[in-house]
């Protein structure tokens, strides 16, 4: 299947990504071998097959609803980009 | 002091042969000497070895130690390590000091390990030639020409030029397999759930794997002991205690039922491959085992399948990168989605930002079942397979790879003859088995591995088998001219 640069911009938006005009079509055309070899998976009849998400079949493992964590914001926040009186900040969202 | 297998450091601490420190010193300066050539390390923790050598000698001294105590390992950079720089081989997380340890990290900190360092990878362990490292390519210690392989090619490249004694890795599509065949060591990588993914930065949730990366299927073991089994931090991390690896490597294997996959012998795969792979099986009959070939059928859909799931995995997991609270943020972002989409666009590299693209047309509306959907009923066809092949056979052998390293840059013009590489390995996370290359051969001076695929949680037999096959060979002692 072969995608437009404008596939390309909408994918890039639903990602969060930034694609320059430049390389949007080399970007195109890269994901489209790519979906080619995906595409492979078209020549067996899967209609009967239940489709598999974890390789063992598992079920979610639940805990004890009780904290276990101790509050450590201050180290934790250590490593953001920028903070202030505990919290992220950002740029303004709201005008 | 170097060049030996961890068992044998093993004894050689316990017989006071030399201390922690002393080798843990020997190391420190072969990375000093040689990290230049290979790449093999982002970040040497000198100090912390130091320090952790001097610990492990004094807890020696007391008699409270196990065979891992004083050894010098190095972690691939995706296991997070408290206060120390863990990055992914991104600049995405360039400057992330981790605030915590990964299971992996706790467990061999416990068991006395002295960390060296952290190895360099394929960015967020996406790759099958450690060429997409924001720190750069990694280079094959048995010709620096050439790849390690990837992902996990610098925790390859450190134990092949012996700059550790033994390293962890990660395997989600053969990580672990394939650095392994093309840098002549054995690579683990056990079944999903059997060891705690906490603290290993998560690419593809349902196929991470961690394992080791060692100079024998014995020195695997040891590690396996120390890092198997439940977790309560991963709940995906089965309930089951794991068994003691050492206790069955020396089983015999008269009468052991080997599977060769006929799809694995079919085209694409090389000659010298292929005659190692028969050499081998020959080795395996005549210590008792029968060899009969087994039908994968579904095999050739494999990567089709993988370059649906790991992507749509992964460009879930990684939209945590936002910016907001760890890692890259953008220079001056004018609102808050340029600071998203300048973060991401500028902190990701090429590959990193086809593959969350990929998986996020493969899960987005209208293509969900035509893609992400007929993946998982794939990969369930592809379980059946071992399944039914597992009904005549104990372990299953063939190629890791379908020749040996190729060149830096040969392959990374076209994404997808790079997918292609781990052709063999994929169907082994698909279907959540235990796998483990090791080296078998060697062509113009290159080594070649062969792949064991195991039942789920059979761990113990493949770990068993590759040692008599080790008790009996010797492509494993072989090392590299550093």
């Amino acid at each position: 299947m072969a995608l437009e640069k404008s596939d390309v911009e909408k994918i890039a938006h639903l990602a969060r990504l930034h694609i320059d005009a430049t390389e949007a079509q080399e970007v195109a055309n890269r994901i489209s071998s790519i979906l080619d070899l995906i595409d492979q998976m078209q020549s067996v009849e899967t209609r009967n097959v239940a489709p598999l998400a974890h390789p063992f079949d598992a079920v979610q493992r639940l805990r004890p609803d009780v904290v276990t964590e101790k509050n450590e914001r201050e180290y934790l926040q250590k490593i953001a980009p920028s903070v202030q009186k505990g919290l992220y900040l950002v740029p303004k969202v709201i005008e | 002091m170097s060049r030996r297998t961890v068992a044998e450091l093993s004894r050689s601490l316990a017989r006071g042969e030399f201390s922690s420190t002393e080798l843990t010193r020997d190391y420190l300066s072969r990375i000093k000497q040689f990290n230049g050539v290979y790449n093999a390390y982002i970040t040497v923790t000198e100090e912390l070895a130091l320090a952790q050598a001097t610990a492990a000698d004094q807890r020696r001294a007391r008699g409270e130690h196990g065979p891992l105590t004083g050894i010098p390992i190095a972690h691939k950079d995706i296991f997070c390590m408290q206060d120390v720089r863990t990055t992914c081989a991104s600049k995405m997380l360039s400057n992330f000091i981790s605030p915590y340890n990964a299971t992996v990290v706790e467990r061999l900190n416990a068991a006395g390990t002295v960390t060296l360092g952290k190895t360099n990878m394929d960015e967020f362990a996406m790759g099958s030639s450690n060429e997409t490292s924001f720190f750069g390519a990694v280079r094959n210690p048995w010709d620096p020409e050439r790849v390690p392989g990837g992902s996990s090619g610098g925790s390859a490249a450190a134990v092949a030029a012996d700059l550790c004694a033994i390293a962890t890795g990660t395997d989600t599509g053969g990580s672990i397999r394939q650095p392994a065949a093309f840098c002549g060591i054995t690579g683990f990588k056990p079944s999903y759930g059997r060891i705690s993914r906490w603290g290993m930065i998560a690419f593809a949730s349902s196929l991470d794997q961690a394992g080791p990366i060692s100079k024998s299927a014995e020195d695997a073991a040891l590690m396996m002991n120390a890092i198997a089994g439940p977790d309560s931090k991963d709940s995906t991390c089965v309930d089951v205690a794991a068994p003691d690896y050492m206790a069955t490597l020396n089983d015999s294997l008269q009468g052991l039922r080997i599977g060769v996959p006929r799809q694995h012998l079919a085209e694409g795969l090389g000659a010298e491959v292929e005659s190692a792979l028969q050499a081998a099986l020959k080795v395996f009959e005549s210590l008792g085992a029968t060899i009969k070939e087994v039908d994968l059928p579904n095999s050739h859909l494999s990567v089709s399948a993988y370059y649906v799931i790991a992507p749509a995995e992964a460009s879930a997991n990684l939209s945590r990168f936002d910016g907001v609270r760890y890692g890259y943020r953008c220079a001056d972002p004018v609102n808050l989605e340029d600071m998203y989409k300048r973060s991401r666009s500028e902190g990701f590299g090429s590959e990193v930002k086809r593959r969350i693209m990929i998986g996020t047309y493969a899960l987005s509306a209208g293509f969900y079942d035509a893609y992400y959907i007929k993946a998982q009923q794939i990969r369930r066809l592809i379980k059946q397979d071992f399944d039914n092949a597992f009904k005549d056979v104990d372990v299953i052998i063939g190629p890791t790879t379908p020749h040996t390293a190729f060149k830096l840059g040969e392959k990374n013009s076209d994404p997808v003859t790079m997918y292609l590489e781990d052709i063999y390995t994929i169907a082994v996370n698909l279907a959540g088995l235990p796998g483990m290359s090791i080296p078998a051969g060697s062509h113009k001076g290159l080594p070649i591995g062969i792949q064991l695929v195991g039942k789920d949680f059979d761990e113990a037999r493949l770990l068993n088998v590759a040692h008599q096959y080790q008790q009996n060979t010797d492509w494993h002692l072989q090392r590299p001219e550093v």
